[in-house]
């Protein structure tokens, strides 16, 4: 198991690396650079801003001293914001997305399993129909339209939370809710259909016929039997929640670290994109060991080697 | 005796069932009324997505000023003269902008889909078949694209490439489809190569190889029809997540580029006027629901019609 996780967590840093080459050589091959703004630079300053930042040199180097200072904590300085260091914007913005992106998971967790629960042990009646209509509608409305009609009841008609901003807990609640919304319905599709599999499994015949209780067949058989493989979507699950959050925090204007990601992009800010990108990547990868680690721990059928 | 019958009776079920699959999986499919719901909508869809310019009211870039400025300036509600579902704020028929937008949808539904599989199937077939160095090569490389979060790097090629020929071309779709399709092929990779790899033991293929087929008379003729169901349903339920992801983009900005109506962009400029006029965000809306949900039933349904064994699972 240890050499398995070793294995594991060392296999990160290839793909993390592989990751940063395409990332660093497709943004250098866009067109422009971090000094177009509306007000056009005159060349000699642009010469000695590029200078400055070494971004007169060949692209390889560019590369070879931006890992140097990765692979250090030192995520370079930022183009845009030019008094900053891309250390500091990523420090002030990564509290609130991962607050966001935890919270928007243990709802999306609180609401979708009981919610497929709900849905299989009601299988073919109404608490069926009503947990599976709701699934229906939280996959098939993106999470722009949901926090847009969200803003509308709660915050305009109703007045019941803020438009946006992160500062005080009410704040919280709406931009939670509209990120939860798609894995929320994907948690309790996946759950109800596990539970129905699970339902027609020999060891549950078994404890029905051995005489236990309906309650306790569901509680200490079903259910945990059914959680099982939901377990793999919830790595997904939080992977796509932190990432997925940027387009929740530009319609809340949530001070995250999401926002930064398309602005880096336009306004080419190459430092501040790798350290997204990175953040991202890392994210990803990590979360997929914890689950793969979490499914041999939950499930003893399951060994490592 | 007894073995000898079970094996031709064996046989028999085999020699039927290159026929039958399909008969029985479309059976099954056609008692599921999810799955059929979802087929009635991906047609509606695909009827607005084809004949949209034919069957819409205005083409749909023109603005009819004159209505707008003769009800006060601002966007028609639905229901008025000429404008069934009303207008937006530049008098552009928001029925018409819905039926380019659903033209949109369908192509990137399908046309991505396309890309992902003509790279991913060569790709998983070559890797499931010969195995070793191409596999291994294979799956890491599935590793680096699984690492990268895809909306982001799907938002990097899009910004990237924008102003270049190839992200002007069809209004910017073609880079939309390729970014997409870039960032989906792996999962029908993975999967083609698994399938490779279970039916590469099987008896049939065994006994072709035996008779002196040709390995790539193999792989055509025997495991890629055998293999193929459950890359249809994978491709089926990828649709949703690509009509989604250009959906997202176009929301954004960085996808399709204005004057043609995604529904992305078309909630994105509803947006402003919410508040007076819902309806601007609230057809789209529904539209890109819609379109979500039937490919979504479809998807499960033919899941499920083409193997039962498989019901609920994925």
């Amino acid at each position: 198991m240890l050499s398995y996780l070793s294995r594991r967590i060392l296999w990160i840093i290839p793909v993390l690396f592989t990751v940063s080459i395409i990332t660093f050589a497709l943004m250098h091959a866009v067109p422009g650079g971090p000094w177009d703004s509306e007000k056009r630079l005159p060349a000699s300053v642009q010469a000695r801003l590029n200078a400055e930042y070494g971004l007169d040199k060949p692209v390889h180097e560019q590369y070879i001293s931006w890992l140097g200072g990765f692979v250090q904590g030192d995520l370079g300085p930022s183009y845009r914001f030019r008094d900053r260091r891309v250390n500091d914007i990523v420090a002030d913005g990564l509290p609130t997305t991962i607050q966001l992106g935890v919270m928007a998971f243990i709802l999306a967790v609180l609401v979708g399993i009981p919610l497929g629960i709900f849905a299989a042990l009601g299988h073919n009646r109404w608490p069926d129909y009503v947990s599976t209509s709701l699934s229906i509608v939280g996959i098939a409305t993106p999470s722009f339209v949901l926090a847009i009609l969200l803003i509308v009841i709660f915050s305009v008609q109703l007045g019941w939370f803020p438009t946006g901003g992160w500062k005080t807990p009410d704040a919280w609640v709406l931009p939670t809710v509209a990120l939860a919304g798609f894995p929320i319905a994907v948690i309790a599709r996946y759950t109800r259909a596990s539970m129905l599999e699970v339902t027609r499994k020999d060891y549950i015949r078994t404890a029905h016929s051995k005489g236990l209780r309906n309650q306790s067949v569901v509680s200490r058989h079903m259910i945990r039997n059914a959680l099982i493989p939901v377990v793999t979507i919830l790595g997904p699950t939080l992977a796509f929640l932190v990432t997925g959050s940027f387009i929740i925090e530009r319609i809340f204007s949530i001070p995250g670290v999401g926002r930064f990601y398309l602005d880096s992009i336009t306004t080419r800010d190459y430092s501040l994109l790798m350290a997204m990108t990175m953040l991202y990547a890392f994210s990803v990868a990590f979360l997929n060991v914890v689950v793969d680690v979490l499914y041999a721990y939950i499930d003893p059928r399951i060994r490592y080697s | 005796m007894a073995t000898q019958v079970a094996v031709q009776g064996r046989a028999e079920q085999r020699g039927r069932a290159g026929a039958s699959l399909w008969r029985d999986a479309w059976g099954r499919l056609r008692k599921n009324r999810l799955a059929i719901l979802g087929l009635v909508l991906v047609f509606l869809l695909l009827f607005a997505g084809i004949f949209g310019p034919i069957i819409a009211p205005w083409p749909y870039q023109v603005q009819d000023l004159k209505a707008v400025f003769a009800g006060g300036g601002g966007p028609l509600p639905p229901g008025s003269p000429d404008h069934l579902l009303g207008t937006d704020q530049l008098g552009r028929d928001l029925l018409s902008r819905l039926l380019d937008g659903a033209r949109i949808s369908v192509s990137v539904a399908f046309v991505v889909q396309l890309v992902i599989l003509l790279i991913g199937v060569p790709i998983g077939a070559l890797a499931g078949w010969f195995g070793g160095r191409l596999d291994n090569l294979l799956m890491r490389f599935t590793d680096v694209i699984y690492a990268f979060p895809d909306l982001l790097f799907i938002i990097l090629l899009s910004v990237a490439f924008r102003e270049t020929f190839f992200g002007k071309a069809l209004d910017g779709l073609l880079l939309v489809f390729v970014a997409i399709g870039i960032t989906s092929w792996v999962t029908v990779a993975r999967l083609v190569r698994g399938q490779m790899l279970s039916l590469k033991e099987t008896e049939f293929v065994e006994a072709a190889r035996a008779i002196g087929v040709t390995d790539r008379k193999i792989v055509t003729k025997h495991l890629l029809p055998n293999g193929i169901g459950p890359v249809i349903v994978a491709v089926t339920l990828g649709i949703p997540g690509a009509i989604l992801a250009e959906a997202t983009l176009a929301y954004i900005g960085v996808g399709v580029q204005p004057p043609r109506a995604s529904w992305g962009s078309l909630i994105a400029e509803g947006q402003k006027y919410i508040r007076s006029e819902p309806h601007l965000v609230v057809f789209p809306a529904i539209a890109i629901a819609l379109a979500l949900i039937g490919f979504t039933f479809l998807g499960d349904g033919l899941r499920d019609a083409l193997d039962p064994k498989l019901k609920g699972k994925q």
